[in-house]
């Protein structure tokens, strides 16, 4: 990162609490003057699903008024990010109010004057949506945070997808499929950790060849051997719901966070065991030193190539369990590229949280929401078009490397395969 | 500069003089080298060449192991050959003869698609078509042409130094402005087929150039931008297509109307070849792209930026300028790429109009080790599997993916010439420190 650092000190003008500021108050103006002026009637949100034991009251709002208060305050908190020299906590806070006020406007406004908005089925599709993203952001996380850049996570997913189906249907077990699934990710990850550390491949170079690869034999085989066996092969049940007891129950929380496939569970675990494992342990400070500055970790006595063999594979084995959860864990069946650029998604979503399980976890959850509302509010009839919303990851990424994270913040080695001298 | 990389025509992959960013220094001596050097030594040369796998002979020999790995895997992937090994204890040599009759009569299909099929030559002798004999290379050159354009974009991008991953984004720009000139617009008969590929080229360089510029200005990866803007241009596009103003009138689906006769890249052989002049644009493009590298000032400037970026600056280049300038050309030529595909062999704008050019041109640009002559050369391999594959498919009913397997194979081994020299038990190059100068990082 040293050159880019170089050409920011060079070229910017303003500074960074700035830009985001003027971010801030833009998305107020846009509550006030596109949500709230352009919003007509009530806005319905349902939080029963159908049944619930215990039924919410819908909440019925009056919809511009909400959208020029929600606005009001985001300006407010604009200016308060750029007058004020907040501290770490007040600052996140301020962007997570920001962006929750910028969400609940949007879905006011396009819910408003039309059929009620289903808020926990979107939730439900919300999650479900960002399985994927969250394991593949946590494989990423996991390479990159040992020096390694991992662009192949499309391709883990999609060899996780493909095995999962294909074994889970061959075999009649789910939970083998889950665990082929995973090892598939992990097959990818070997590859990908042989030819980056050992062979030197410019790792960016190596992701997208693997993706083609990946997308290549998944092809084929699905051409040569799915189609014509569909019913032996490619034919696996899915996971079904398990409630968990007491907490299944709460309403609203209950159905969105603990009744779902054992994926979503995986999910948190996952997500749980990454974060500690990175900055709470020995070892997450060993893969960090790896990835900073592998000459002295090795100085040290770090093992710096097989840390970086285990971090791959190990990411390989989570993203191919999040490729699982595509196959298995709601469609039912493995279809030709059933990743559709997820993968390229969740790179994106580990970016966006600046290489941090829980960043990038935020990211991901944030990513996948606007999946689920461009499927859910097709139906309720929201006047943007889904296709913008499908755009709307990709754009906020651009966004963000361009105005948060365009200066340094990924691993200072990562990328550099590490020579012992 | 030597004679070499005056143009596509004479720049066979040789190394000897024009060292790309993604190329490590070699200190031993290249094939062209040892080649063109008359004397005793020469064949001395030539064979150390050999055995230490310069980089033609780890491409050739990358080429091989990765057609070796497709037989294998369309061998052990089929039926009967399967069916035949569940009996290889009582039959071992049915077994063998069986896999390999399938992998070769899949590749002679492979090939009877993309370069010459016997058939059709001895059907002219008999009063057959003589167009049928050179219908395989008119397809090949018809799924090069696209392949050759984004596969310069990336190319040169990578002589400065950057990573164009964005050619499928920059495609479907100029695939779009390309089409619609074509289909909406009414100009006279060839100053509307050259507005529409000029329209292309345009429509390409806004999105390469405004890569070029968020990097420039901000310092954001050009990777990750351009990763995200494909998706972006993916659902523009379809965005754009179910609109009513271009979509075709009574179709239900998101297609456009068929650009005018007028806007129609012409044939080159008559009506019953496809080749068409988007080839001739490709070949002129390289060529162009060979003499910007060469020949001018930007062409030092962008490979100095891409070989040292700090050495630029103190040398009083602008390499902020120069992202800008490299990818906006990177951009309109991914363009062309895409008016070659919408005007030359499609003429509808579709969703999936982009099809995977974008990601083969990366491929491509590294096989033809980001040289335009280089480039050229792979597009046409690729563009010979891709047509060939179709051909083979039909014939012996292997998917077409199998094409993909193998350029995606061939790549990978490419890009490791260490692993390909241990596979062949080549020698280690001498003092040759491969891989960490191709490995950059985020951080390039």
């Amino acid at each position: 990162m040293t050159t880019m650092t170089l050409v920011g000190q060079q070229r910017f003008a303003f500074d960074r609490q700035r830009v985001i500021a003027t971010i801030f108050v833009m998305l107020g103006l846009v509550d006030i003057f596109v949500f709230g002026l352009y919003s007509n009637g009530d806005s319905v949100f349902t939080f029963t699903l159908n049944g619930a034991a215990v039924s919410v009251p819908n909440l019925v709002m009056a919809a511009a008024p909400v959208c020029y208060g929600l606005g009001a305050l985001t300006v407010v908190l604009g200016f308060v990010y750029a007058g004020m020299r907040l501290k770490k906590l007040p600052q996140r806070l301020v962007a997570g109010t920001v962006t929750l006020a910028f969400v609940v406007a949007f879905l006011v406004w396009s819910d408003a004057g039309r059929f009620p908005l289903p808020f926990v089925s979107l939730m439900q599709s919300t999650m479900l949506a960002s399985i994927p993203l969250v394991l593949g952001a946590l494989s990423g996380c996991l390479c990159e945070r040992s020096g390694v850049i991992n662009i192949a996570i499309e391709g883990q997913l999609l060899l996780g997808a493909f095995a999962g189906a294909v074994i889970a249907s061959a075999f009649g077990s789910l939970w083998f499929g889950l665990l082929s699934g995973s090892l598939a990710g992990g097959l990818l990850a070997i590859l990908l950790g042989v030819f980056a550390i050992r062979y030197m491949v410019d790792q960016i170079i190596l992701g997208v060849v693997l993706n083609v690869f990946a997308s290549g034999l998944t092809g084929y085989l699905y051409d040569q051997a799915l189609v014509p066996y569909q019913t032996r092969l490619n034919s696996p049940s899915t996971f079904s719901p398990v409630k968990i007891p007491v907490l299944g129950d709460i309403p609203i929380i209950g159905p969105i966070l603990f009744d779902s496939t054992i994926f979503l569970y995986m999910t948190y675990a996952a997500v749980a065991l990454v974060h500690i494992g990175l900055f709470k342990t020995r070892w997450g400070l060993r893969v960090r030193a790896v990835g900073e500055h592998p000459t002295a970790a090795d100085t040290v006595g770090i093992r710096v190539l097989w840390t970086r063999y285990r971090n791959v594979i190990i990411g390989g084995l989570v993203a191919g369990i999040g490729g699982a959860s595509l196959s298995i864990g709601s469609v039912g069946s493995f279809g030709k590229d059933m990743s559709s650029g997820q993968g390229y998604i969740a790179l994106a979503a580990m970016i966006f949280g600046r290489w941090t399980p829980l960043g990038a976890t935020g990211a991901a959850l944030l990513f996948g929401f606007s999946v689920a509302c461009a499927n859910v509010l097709g139906t309720i009839g929201c006047p943007i078009p889904s296709d913008f919303l499908l755009m709307l990851p990709y754009v906020a990424t651009i966004i963000a490397v361009a105005g948060f994270v365009g200066r340094s913040q990924a691993p200072k080695a990562d990328g550099q395969p590490y020579v012992k001298s | 500069m030597s004679e070499n990389d005056s143009g596509p025509a004479t720049s066979q992959p040789s190394v000897a003089s024009d060292r790309g960013t993604v190329e490590a220094p070699e200190a031993a001596p290249s094939p062209a080298d040892a080649l063109s050097s008359k004397g005793p030594g020469a064949g001395i040369a030539l064979l150390n060449a050999v055995l230490e796998g310069s980089s033609t002979v780890v491409t050739i020999l990358a080429i091989i192991l990765a057609v070796v790995i497709g037989g294998l895997l369309i061998a052990f992937t089929s039926p009967q050959v399967l069916h035949a090994w569940s009996h290889v204890f009582s039959a071992p040599g049915a077994a063998f003869s069986q896999a390999w009759d399938v992998a070769a009569s899949a590749y002679s299909a492979m090939f009877e698609g993309a370069i010459i099929n016997p058939h059709t030559i001895s059907a002219a002798f008999h009063g057959g078509s003589t167009a049928a004999i050179f219908n395989p290379l008119s397809e090949t050159t018809v799924n090069a042409t696209p392949l050759i354009l984004a596969g310069l974009a990336v190319a040169l991008a990578f002589r400065a130094g950057m990573f164009n991953i964005g050619a499928t984004g920059q495609f479907i720009g100029g695939a779009f402005i390309a089409g619609w000139i074509g289909f909406a617009v009414s100009l006279p008969i060839v100053i509307h087929v050259v507005v529409a590929v000029i329209g292309g080229f345009v429509g390409g360089a806004i999105i390469g150039a405004f890569v070029g510029d968020l990097k420039a200005r901000t310092g954001a990866h050009e990777v990750i931008v351009t990763i995200m803007l494909n998706y972006v241009m993916e659902y523009l596009l379809l965005f754009l297509l179910g609109l009513a103003v271009f979509r075709a009138s009574g179709s239900p689906n998101p297609i456009s109307p068929q650009v005018m006769n007028s806007a129609m890249l012409p044939l080159l052989a008559g009506h019953n070849l496809r080749i068409n002049a988007g080839f001739l644009v490709a070949l002129a493009a390289a060529a162009a792209v060979a003499w910007l590298l060469n020949r001018t000032t930007l062409g030092f400037e962008l490979r100095t930026v891409g070989a040292n970026q700090n050495a630029a600056r103190a040398a009083g280049m602008s390499p902020e300028k120069t992202w800008v300038r490299v990818m906006l050309i990177c951009g309109g030529l991914a363009g062309l790429a895409g008016a070659s595909v919408v005007l030359g062999s499609d003429f509808a704008l579709t969703p999936q109009i982009y099809g995977t050019y974008g990601i083969d041109a990366i491929t491509v640009a590294l096989l033809g080790r980001a040289k335009p002559g280089g480039v050229v050369l792979a597009a046409l391999l690729y563009g010979s599997l891709n047509a060939g594959s179709v051909t083979m498919q039909a014939q012996t009913q292997i998917p077409v993916d199998i094409a993909t397997v193998i350029q995606a194979l061939i790549v990978l081994f490419v890009a490791a010439p260490p692993f390909v020299r241990e596979v062949f038990h080549l020698r280690a190059r001498r003092g040759a420190a491969e891989g960490q100068l191709l490995a950059k990082g985020w951080s390039s």
